[in-house]
């Protein structure tokens, strides 16, 4: 058997064992609770604040404008919850995007069954919001815009900072879910003109259940979780003093390594999208050839369904992702694929490949070799693949 | 996910292909849900001879097609209208409880694909 290839890196990726190697003497010599004043507990807020120095600086933040979370659906529903309730004297409106990850989204929608008002700007055929669409958005009592940084499935660059403008002029709060690009794309909150920015070190290959919010400090919200006061009181909850270490190690070395990662990554995605291209036929790109993350590779397939292909490339030693029903666990296809205007049909037979640093060429051709049989066979068993149609027999 | 019987189902399914003097043809769900399958049928005095699928759909799709087919292959086709999708969840081991709506339909085709062969035989 074959080595296993991993290409599903916006879903998590393996921890860099350089991060492990910070955090461990957290969990043991180190285990104290920053919250104490014994030195054991101080030892441990000193590396909390270190760490913190250290990620703001990366961002362009000030230290004390950094709050550590779980990870990034705790960051981006309290980013949502926390401007609503806080803001709901200027108003109840809040806008975001139809392509936003579920932990925006359902943020949203639960807000909606408390009254609130939220309107969901659309998206082009490549997922690009218009910023122009967010400005004409904006009302007098719009509290919070909130857009992704990029899109998890098809990996759209959003114009973040021609809408950080827009928000600016308006007064109105802006939240970015930069889970997907932190690690990957610089970022200074200040340029991209955000008040509040969520992020998950599992994605950049820090430990999973850490995350953070960047909350700008003329930026009032409530906090999301109450109790011991931790975080100026905006965040309760005792530290994780060695996911916070690890955090901050894998930002460090991502930003180190940032533009040779991506370089490296994009030529290889380029070099398997042509592949594909000449080896399968009826293949198409999902989201924008341009304005896209380097190691995002969103393809559909027509004839065959996606959760099949994952299977078939799971028995291989491959690991991908999919847009079908079938693998949201719901009945619907992918929210983001159909706001591309992508027929269901159409979605349930897409694929999405994201490179990592440990991708190699010999992943790619891995995949290649592997790939195109798994298809033949799936479209020989299709009943909807045009050659297997029964109008074509004979011709 | 999914029990060990389903995977062998869907890692080699049984009587896959079209059928293409076909008695009977069964057609169910859709592209737009993800799933569809179609079967084809040579029944020959009541029994189904020969029975044969072509599924677009996830494992769950493919595996209750594979064992559909191999449950009535064989059967007079009275016997044949009474497997159930049920019937046919329970012969894979169960499915999983997201599976059991939308890729589900295998039963379904047979019978289609049944009615279908006696309103073109309705002597017969």
């Amino acid at each position: 058997m074959a080595r296993a290839v991993y290409l599903d890196h916006a879903s998590t990726t393996p921890a860099d064992p350089e991060v492990i190697a910070a955090m461990l003497p957290w969990y043991t010599e180190g285990f104290g609770n920053p919250s104490t004043v014994y030195s054991l507990g101080l030892t441990a807020a000193d590396v909390v604040q270190k760490s913190r120095e250290s990620i703001a600086q990366t961002i362009g933040a000030q230290p004390d404008e950094i709050y550590f979370t779980s990870g990034g659906t705790e960051s981006d529903n309290w980013a949502i919850l926390g401007t609503a309730d806080a803001q709901q004297k200027k108003g109840r409106h809040l806008i975001t995007s139809v392509i936003e990850h579920h932990a925006v989204l359902e943020s949203m929608e639960f807000l909606e069954k408390h009254g609130y008002e939220v309107t969901k700007v659309p998206v082009d055929s490549g997922g690009l919001v218009d910023p122009e669409d967010v400005r004409k958005a904006i009302r007098p009592d719009t509290v919070l815009v909130s857009i992704m940084h990029a899109n998890n499935e098809v990996g759209t660059i959003e114009p973040i900072a021609e809408i950080g403008k827009i928000t600016r002029e308006a007064g109105v709060l802006f939240h970015v879910d930069a889970v997907q690009t932190a690690g990957k794309l610089p970022l200074d909150v200040t340029e991209l003109g955000v008040d509040m920015l969520s992020m998950s070190a599992h994605k950049f290959y820090g430990p999973k259940g850490v995350g953070l919010m960047y909350l700008r400090k003329r930026a009032r919200i409530s906090p999301l979780l109450h109790g011991g006061g931790q975080e100026k009181g905006q965040r309760a909850g005792t530290h994780n003093v060695p996911g916070i270490v690890g955090m901050a190690k894998a930002l460090e070395l991502a930003k180190d390594r940032m533009n040779e990662d991506a370089l490296r990554e994009g030529a290889l995605r380029d070099r398997l999208w042509t592949a594909l291209q000449e080896n399968i036929e009826a293949v198409h790109l999902n989201g924008d050839p341009v304005h896209r993350l380097p190691n995002n590779l969103n393809v559909r397939l027509d004839g065959i369904e996606g959760e099949s292909m994952i299977l078939m490339l799971d028995m291989q030693g491959i690991c991908v992702s999919s847009g079908s029903a079938c693998t949201t666990g719901s009945l619907e296809p992918s929210h983001v694929l159909r706001a591309l205007g992508i027929p269901a049909e159409h979605a349930h037979g897409s694929l999405r490949v994201t490179l990592g640093r440990a991708t190699t060429a010999e992943d790619i051709d891995r995949f290649m070799e592997v790939f195109p049989p798994i298809v033949a066979r799936l479209r020989e068993m299709s009943p909807i693949w045009c050659a297997n149609c029964p109008c074509k027999k004979g011709n | 996910m999914y029990s060990e019987l389903v995977m062998e189902h869907f890692r080699n399914p049984r009587n896959m292909g079209v059928i293409d003097d076909a008695d009977g043809i069964g057609e169910v769900g859709n592209p737009q849900c993800g799933d569809m399958m179609r079967i084809t049928i040579k029944v020959k005095d009541d029994v189904l001879e020969d029975i044969k699928f072509q599924t677009l759909g996830c494992g769950a799709a493919v595996a209750t097609s594979s064992m559909v087919t191999e449950m009535a292959k064989g059967k007079k086709l009275d016997e044949a209208l009474e497997i159930s999708n049920k019937a046919v969840a329970e012969a894979l081991g169960g499915l999983p409880p997201a599976k059991m709506h939308c890729s589900n339909l295998a039963a379904d085709g047979l019978q289609a694909a049944i009615k279908d062969y006696r309103e073109r035989h309705p002597a017969g």
